[in-house]
């Protein structure tokens, strides 16, 4: 090993090294606990002192995705045997099920809102994009600056006319009007962060293109994007996790139809019943596809946030 | 900005190029690249933009469409200055943003460092470190309040293990002392990975060879902390600070979630006043008129502050 005046001494990298490890932990451990609370009973969920050995239960998931009545033991005893083990663990509590909850249909809402507007910012973003890069647009300074102004708009401000504006054109709760709504939230990033992927893509290519006969849109799909993929996909996850996360405007412009989780996750704890251990099934099951998400592209991820910020 | 080579490049080149092969001119293929987006932002930004400048002057109520419409002039904006609850809306909202950005910046700006001690799994742990701010602020709101419960939170326990308090004695959501610090711990717990993520990418844009330079010349690790890594950090670290103080200017979901602006109306930042304004008490002429004035305290305040932050890049 050669030595070097600016390298860290070993000593030092490993005391580095377990302070960091240790806040990691310090971290972990809220998302590690709501982890647990999901495959709680609710009386373990709310014990003293908090348990951290326990019998694991399903209970948390089967009441986020049933809703239940409560019947009297004559009625339980006389039901036929349960079905399957979701009515057992229901049964035990002296209930049964009455159907579905609505927490599907919410997570079916998140699901298709966000991968719509994510592929609509994509799509309207790399064009907009590869314009800002490629070409003399008039004012296109002041419209770049415009574009990301639109973000320092607290969201309840920008609630207001929307609210109105779709309530005349039929749009509100309705996932057409949520996914244009998060697109033009999404859209300024993404022009931002695709427009500093393709400043670094060289002209070159393109005009060999342009010569060798490709027509510019030909040059655009045939050499640019190819080029570009990396940071158009870094760019879709940071929309995909926006659109996945956002409150502001879902709780103020969806109430049932087009509703997502984020909202509806709150409500589960239900009147009274503090039924912690589904609502922690619930955050568990929508946080989960964010956290893989997060670990597999780290790499794609840590680059855009910090590229992201550093160009603005 | 500064006209980069490519730009320049890209200026200057194609345009002849294109229009021998094509008959569309270059301005118009700009258009249909940039057009739709401009389009959207027009009938999305826009557009609500000036209707809620222009309702901001009216005494108009969203839960009542057919009553007519009343120009008010600037009545609206006159109340909201000298509406006391307005200021106390906008205490608690700069005791959130003080504190949010101190706890984060040290704490950032100190994992960031210690991370560029470039131990071995650096990485790994960086993205564990990060996933906090990943998640919807909603839920992670949510589940905070269980943490926070008296008795059985997590927190609680915690609090009480190390300090031997009694852990049903304090209500950190509950009591008006605690609750302000209570979503200033949450917001730190999710947001303190930016701030890392920013100077980390400051720290490592800074050569090896001026801390050789440094070394050789005698100057202590010290000395080189603060003549060499601060300064030249500086820049990064107040760009973090800029982005977390405008993000925690506009916060409702996290704090609404823990507290729903209570007890009382200590956490109630100025975006959750205002959503009560506009969407419970449908006073939206009012609330129209507020709207305008935070976001131009923002933009106010955001310029100000880039000016400041260019000077120190120069430097």
């Amino acid at each position: 090993m050669s030595y070097s005046i600016t390298e860290p001494s070993s000593r030092q990298k490993k005391v580095a090294g377990s302070l960091v490890i240790l806040y990691a932990f310090i971290t972990l451990v809220p998302l590690f606990w709501v982890f647990m609370t999901g495959f709680k009973t609710p009386p373990d969920s709310i014990s003293y002192p908090p348990k951290i050995l326990f019998t694991p239960s399903l209970e948390g998931y089967v009441n986020l995705f049933t809703t239940r009545t409560r019947v009297s033991p004559e009625t339980l005893q006389q039901l036929p045997p349960p079905a399957n083990f979701a009515e057992e663990i229901v049964r035990n509590r002296n209930m049964v099920i009455a159907g579905p909850s609505k927490y599907g249909e919410r997570f079916l809402n998140s699901v298709i809102i966000g991968f719509g507007s994510t592929f609509l910012s994509i799509f309207l973003g790399t064009l907009a994009a590869y314009g800002f890069s490629r070409f003399k647009v008039p004012f296109k300074d002041d419209l770049l600056f415009f574009i990301l102004s639109t973000r320092m708009m607290p969201p309840i401000a920008v609630a207001i006319p929307i609210f109105l504006m779709y309530r005349k054109l039929g749009l509100s709760d309705t996932h057409v009007g949520m996914i244009l709504l998060y697109t033009a939230v999404n859209i300024s990033l993404a022009v931002w962060l695709l427009k500093g992927f393709m400043d670094e893509i060289p002209l070159e290519y393109e005009e060999a293109a342009l010569i060798d006969g490709y027509t510019r849109f030909q040059a655009f799909y045939k050499v640019v994007l190819p080029q570009a993929a990396t940071g158009i996909a870094s760019t879709a996850i940071f929309c995909l996790i926006f659109a996945w996360n956002e409150y502001a405007f879902a709780v103020l412009l969806t109430s049932g139809t087009a509703q997502t989780a984020p909202p509806f996750i709150p409500t589960i704890i239900g009147v009274g019943g503090l039924d912690w251990p589904a609502m922690a099934a619930g955050a568990t099951i929508f946080l989960l596809p964010v956290l893989i998400f997060t670990v597999m592209l780290r790499k794609h991820l840590l680059r855009g946030i910090t590229f992201g910020a550093v160009r603005k | 900005m500064s006209l980069d080579p490519v730009e320049q490049a890209a200026r200057a080149t194609p345009v002849t190029v294109a229009k021998k092969i094509r008959g569309l001119s270059d301005r118009a293929i700009a258009w249909i690249f940039v057009g739709p987006t401009i389009l959207l932002l027009l009938a999305i930004n826009i557009f609500p933009l000036i209707w809620t400048i222009n309702l901001s002057f009216t005494n108009y109520k969203a839960n009542r469409p057919n009553r007519p419409v009343e120009y008010v002039g600037l009545r609206n904006y006159e109340r909201i200055l000298n509406d006391s609850d307005i200021w106390l809306n906008m205490q608690a909202t700069a005791h959130f943003l003080v504190w949010t950005i101190v706890f984060q910046v040290l704490i950032g700006f100190t994992l960031a460092w210690l991370i560029n001690r470039k131990f071995k799994g650096n990485d790994l742990w960086t993205t564990i470190i990060v996933l906090p701010m990943m998640l919807s602020p909603a839920v992670v709101g949510n589940f905070w309040t269980f943490f926070y419960q008296p008795q059985i939170g997590l927190f609680n326990y915690v609090v009480s293990f190390f300090t031997g308090a009694d852990p049903s004695s304090f209500e950190m959501l509950g009591s008006v002392d605690l609750a302000p610090w209570a979503i200033v711990i949450v917001d730190t717990w999710m947001w303190t990975p930016f701030v890392m993520l920013i100077c980390l990418a400051g720290l490592r844009s800074i050569p090896n060879y001026i801390y050789e330079a440094a070394a050789i010349d005698r100057a202590s690790k010290w000395r080189q902390f603060w003549t060499i890594t601060i300064p030249m950090v500086l820049p990064f670290l107040m760009l973090a600070v800029l982005f977390r103080g405008i993000e925690n200017f506009k916060m409702f979901d996290l704090v609404v979630q823990l507290t729903g602006g209570g007890p009382g109306s200590t956490t109630e930042l100025a975006s959750i006043n205002l959503k009560r304004e506009a969407f419970e008490k449908w006073r939206t002429g009012y609330s129209s008129a507020f709207a305008i004035i935070l976001f131009v305290t923002v933009f106010g305040l955001a310029s100000i502050y880039v000016k400041a932050l260019n000077k120190v890049k120069e430097r």
